[in-house]
């Protein structure tokens, strides 16, 4: 396991609120790693610095073999390097078709002229037709993204994702308002992507955490706060009172 | 995986309303054709073929605004800008044409030919001597040559929409602010057209834009047609050419940044080069249509690129139903053709006893409230109605 993704000392701060806080963390390729945290512990933020929504006051992202560095980069830029990313809120494009949305995805060129000229390929429709699969949608391919269920359109956004082909996924909530047969298929598709690439799960939801069964990392007041695997942590004295002790009180 | 993909179908397997909307407009070309003047059954006149004609161009901005708004999500209050320079850069070369030839009739008569500067003075004089000047403006450099001002027609609306885009979009102006700032440009343009030195006669504008030189023989039945079949004919193209492009790969991206822009960068694209190649094409294509329209209208003043040209644009549009071309063409027709009815003195006034409806006052009243009932109650339009229909049957 080789370091795809390195950041060191990220600091943000939101007109006077410090959101993250000289957070440090390295990803391998391949790894599949949990996200873990409080509300409001950065998460999100997290997510938004390293594929260039929101620029860090401080700090550096390094990426890939030739460890270039994400910092200044646009977000097109960076998603074709080869990030991907599900927001906490599925957003897939309603009102065209699951096919079309995973068309769009797919590792194709992206310049203006090559899209508007572009010829859809065997090869293509092959891929669309595994991701599908893959993602339980074969039957509604035709159907725009709209009717979907909610868990479907999370699952939607999870094989755009893979349509990417990225190195490094980051996943915000995949399991969010999914029932627990849908969470057991997320965990499956997850677990599968991570065995080539880099994946990063943000999850509230511990059952689903112990289940991908991997390096948790816990963040608190935008740092890390213990890292390891969930049994770990949940045996740390700081995190039990500041994440577990808060969740079994609040959510 | 057994299932196979389906084979590809083609472009017009896929659209066949593109093959309707071709066919309706052969038809009614043929029948506007057959009825006109010049073809001595005189059932339609001379000034509605006219009529007809500018509706077409008007089709032709509208389909091209669908694609700009209903497409991609950008609210361009500023596309008769375009429409404007394309009618200007045409009328140019018109006015300085037939210009040429009057003058050139008028001197021939002389005992001592006129010297080149004698015949470019005597130009001069004719068209800037309403603005108190006789010399020509360096943007007149080209209006002898009809084929540098078709040029004009593509290249300034082209160019305009280029640089204005590229600073909009690269801003990250989006919604309400985009559509402010095109408003700012139309209206800069007219302001600056106002002007009696912009060299474009100020708000005399460029007439007489009907005789077309050259052709002093042929009679306005005649050129009236032929123009009118050359915008049948431009709206045809254009309309294919939108089609082709909305129902490719870069139409499904352009409807995707229409929905949720930001999610459109993190798959990768570079949303600005997106819009700004939809904003530039649109233009162009709004050039042209401006370039036909006018030398129907035979006239064309600052007013024309007033900012509400380009809010009536929204309208028949949204009227129509953004997203689908037709439902353009459809809004545009009906809309500005009943807007010449009621405010031309076609429609009835009604008197109500205390009361008298006059529509040319009115007619403004009835759009607005037409505009409020389909926002809020058909927000596809026309079009979706029709769609509506289309589907049931
Ligand atoms: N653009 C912003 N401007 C101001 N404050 C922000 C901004 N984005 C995030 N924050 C703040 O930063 C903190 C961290 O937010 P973030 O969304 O990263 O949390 P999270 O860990 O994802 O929480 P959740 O579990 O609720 O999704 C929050 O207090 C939030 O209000
Ligand atoms: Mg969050």
């Amino acid at each position: 396991m080789t370091t795809l993704l390195e950041m060191s000392g990220i600091s943000k701060n939101f007109d006077g609120f410090q959101a993250i806080t000289n957070l440090s963390l390295q990803i391998g390729e391949p790894e599949l790693r949990a996200v873990i945290g409080p509300n409001g512990a950065g998460k999100t933020t997290f997510m938004d610095i390293i594929t260039g929504k929101t620029k860090p006051d401080e700090g550096r992202i390094l990426f890939g073999d030739d460890s270039r560095s994400l910092i200044g980069m646009s977000e097109s830029e960076i998603a074709s390097l080869g990030i991907g990313r599900k927001f906490q809120k599925p957003t897939v494009f309603e009102a065209q078709t699951v096919r079309e949305n995973l068309a769009m995805a797919l590792k194709n060129p992206r310049a203006v002229f090559s899209v508007l000229l572009y010829r859809k390929t065997s090869k293509g429709a092959e891929r669309i037709e595994e991701i599908a699969d893959e993602i339980n949608l074969t039957d509604q391919l035709t159907r725009p993204a709209g009717e979907l269920s909610h868990g479907q359109k999370q699952w939607l956004e999870i094989g755009m994702l893979l349509a990417q082909s990225p190195r490094l996924l980051l996943v915000d909530e995949p399991a969010a308002g999914m029932t627990a047969h849908e969470r057991e298929h997320t965990t499956d598709i997850l677990k599968k992507a991570a065995k080539t690439r880099a994946v990063i799960v943000v999850e509230h939801d511990m059952e689903f955490v112990r289940r991908l069964n991997c390096k948790v990392t816990v963040l608190h007041e935008g740092s890390v706060l213990a890292e390891g695997s969930l049994d770990h942590v949940t045996k740390n004295k700081t995190v039990v009172d500041v994440y577990l002790g808060r969740t079994d009180a609040g959510d | 995986m057994s299932q196979t993909p389906p084979p590809r179908k083609s472009f017009i397997v896929r659209n066949p309303s593109v093959l309707y909307f071709l066919a309706a407009l052969a038809l009614f070309t043929v029948f506007v054709a057959v009825m006109s003047e010049a073809t001595g059954t005189g059932l339609i006149s001379t000034s509605f073929v006219k009529t007809l004609g500018k509706t077409l161009c008007f089709c032709l901005i509208a389909i091209a605004m669908d694609v700009v708004w209903g497409y991609c999500g950008i609210l361009s209050l500023g596309h008769f800008a375009f429409f404007g320079i394309g009618g200007y850069a045409i009328g140019m070369w018109l006015m300085y044409a037939r210009t040429e030839l009057i003058v050139a009739q008028s001197l021939a008569g002389q005992v001592i030919p006129p010297t080149q500067q004698e015949v470019t003075d005597a130009i001069g004089k004719q068209i800037f001597g309403v603005v108190g000047s006789s010399d020509f403006p360096a943007i007149w450099m080209f209006a002898d040559s009809l084929f540098m001002q078709l040029a004009i027609v593509v290249l300034v609306p082209g160019l305009l929409a280029l640089v204005f885009g590229w600073l909009a979009f690269r801003s990250r102006v989006t919604g309400v602010y985009l559509s402010i700032l095109t408003q700012a440009m139309t209206l800069a343009l007219a302001l600056y057209l106002f002007q009696n030195d912009s060299g474009l006669r100020g708000n005399n504008g460029l007439s007489g834009l009907q005789n077309i030189p050259g052709f002093a023989d042929s009679g306005q039945d005649v050129i009236s047609l032929v123009f009118f079949l050359a915008s049948a004919a431009a709206l045809a193209l254009g309309y294919v050419v939108f089609a082709w492009i909305t129902d490719s790969k870069l139409g499904n991206i352009i409807q995707a940044i229409r929905d949720d822009e930001s999610r459109v960068r993190f798959l990768g694209y570079h949303v600005e080069s997106y819009k700004l190649f939809v904003f530039t094409i649109t233009a162009i294509v709004a050039g042209i249509a401006g370039a036909l329209y006018y030398p129907q209208a035979g006239i064309i003043n600052p007013a024309e690129v007033a900012p509400i040209a380009s809010i009536y644009l929204a309208v028949w549009v949204a009227i129509g139903g953004r997203g689908r071309l037709y439902g353009a063409v459809i809004g545009a027709a009906l809309v500005s053709l009943l807007s010449s009815w009621f405010t031309g003195g076609g429609a009835p006034d009604i008197d109500l006893g205390f009361y008298k409806i006059q529509w040319v006052d009115w007619w403004l009243v009835l759009l607005g409230v037409t505009f409020a009932l389909v926002t809020l109650f058909a927000p596809k339009g026309i079009g979706g109605l029709f769609d509506k229909l289309v589907r049931k049957s």
